[in-house]
């Protein structure tokens, strides 16, 4: 039994941990990019927000699903 | 909450647990008795909220435009003006169709989406302690059995329901724009396509199975996506909610950081409901 508690927070720590390390990146990568196009056209930038908010909440969603699914691991299972 | 002390899973639990209703033998039941109901059990909080918010929302904007004036308008009307024109903007610009749906569609999307959203910041445990005391009171319940989950799209069965609406939508623009033979065409013939015959009817099953895939992806992503930001968001509200007098500067820092991701996902499902019907409904793939 207490192998199984461990190991379920192993997965938890894992779920949110990996999900964090994706959603970094592709924050980082994304930010920079607009901030550079922003710089170079900023008669775009208010389009490009736009879009760049779609994304960021594409890019969002995927850890956020593993950080529910962790969190009903925690409390709920 | 109730009198006697209660463990903090216990807690979380009694949070995350919708009010059911389902009919046995014996007529309507609630809660503990639908535990094995199965299928036909109804979350009635979930509708009763989000019903209750959709109604508003009409009830809301019909109000704003009946009184609408063409001198200077007041605050309330320049307020939703904002909204419709925001959202006619978004739908302008990614839909190029003739449609007279979408654009209401996706404001109707957009605002019962926030609307549902938004009951996550009224204080977690507000409203349930407060159904909890009026079921002890009124109807000698007791406290601990009476559930109330606020806020409906913490429920994944109230964003599966919205995101399949979407999903038959875009199937019936598709068939209806491109007809039977065009949406079969779009499944089949894309993205391996050959000038050979024989190749191309080798190919249909690959191209099937990959478009197929595509999209019965789209509906699942919605649902989860939306389900997954709201229940995560919640249950740090809960846990928040369980340290003692110390959680008012974390809720408050906790829920500035949440109205982004309440406007955000109310934005984002709307903009992607626009984006695949406008795909279904574009002829040239």
């Amino acid at each position: 039994m207490e192998l199984v508690l461990g190991l379920k927070y192993i997965a938890v720590a894992l779920l949110i941990g990996f999900g964090a390390i994706g959603t970094a990146i592709g924050f980082g990568n994304m930010g920079g990019k607009f901030l550079e196009a922003c710089a170079r056209q900023p008669d775009l930038a208010p389009s490009l927000q736009v879009k760049m908010f779609i994304l960021a909440g594409l890019i969002d969603a995927v850890a956020m699903i593993g950080v529910g699914i962790a969190m009903v691991l925690l409390f709920v299972l | 909450m109730a009198a006697e002390e209660v463990s903090l899973s216990g807690h979380i639990q009694h949070h995350l647990t919708n009010a059911k209703m389902c009919s046995t033998d014996t007529g309507l039941a609630f809660n503990k008795a639908c535990s094995d109901s199965g299928f036909w059990t109804w979350h009635i909080d979930t509708l009763a909220w989000s019903i209750g918010l959709g109604l508003l929302f009409l009830w809301v904007f019909k109000s704003a435009a009946s009184k609408a004036t063409l001198g200077v308008p007041g605050k309330w009307q320049c307020f939703i003006e904002m909204v419709v024109e925001f959202v006619d903007l978004n739908v302008k610009d990614t839909f190029h169709g003739k449609s007279k749906l979408i654009a209401p569609l996706a404001l109707t999307i957009f605002v019962w989406v926030f609307l549902m959203n938004l009951m996550d910041l009224i204080p977690v445990d507000f409203l349930p302690a407060l159904a909890g005391f009026i079921g002890s009171s009124a109807f000698g319940m007791d406290s601990h059995d009476v559930y109330m989950k606020i806020v409906p799209t913490t429920d994944i069965n109230l964003t599966a329901a919205l995101a399949i609406g979407v999903f038959l939508l875009m199937i019936g623009y598709s068939i209806k724009i491109k007809g039977i033979k065009g949406f079969i065409a779009e499944l089949t013939l894309h993205p391996f396509s050959s000038d050979n015959k024989l190749v191309q009817v080798l190919l249909i099953p690959f191209n099937l199975l990959l478009e197929t895939i595509a999209l019965v992806a789209k509906p699942f992503s919605l649902a989860l996506r939306l389900f997954g930001n709201l229940y995560a968001g919640e249950l740090i509200f809960i846990l928040i909610g369980a340290v003692g007098l110390m959680q008012l500067p974390l809720h408050f820092i906790w829920a500035i950081f949440h109205i982004l991701v309440i406007v955000l996902q109310a934005f984002v499902f709307m903009m992607l409901t626009i984006v695949y019907l406008s795909m279904a409904s574009s002829d040239n793939h």
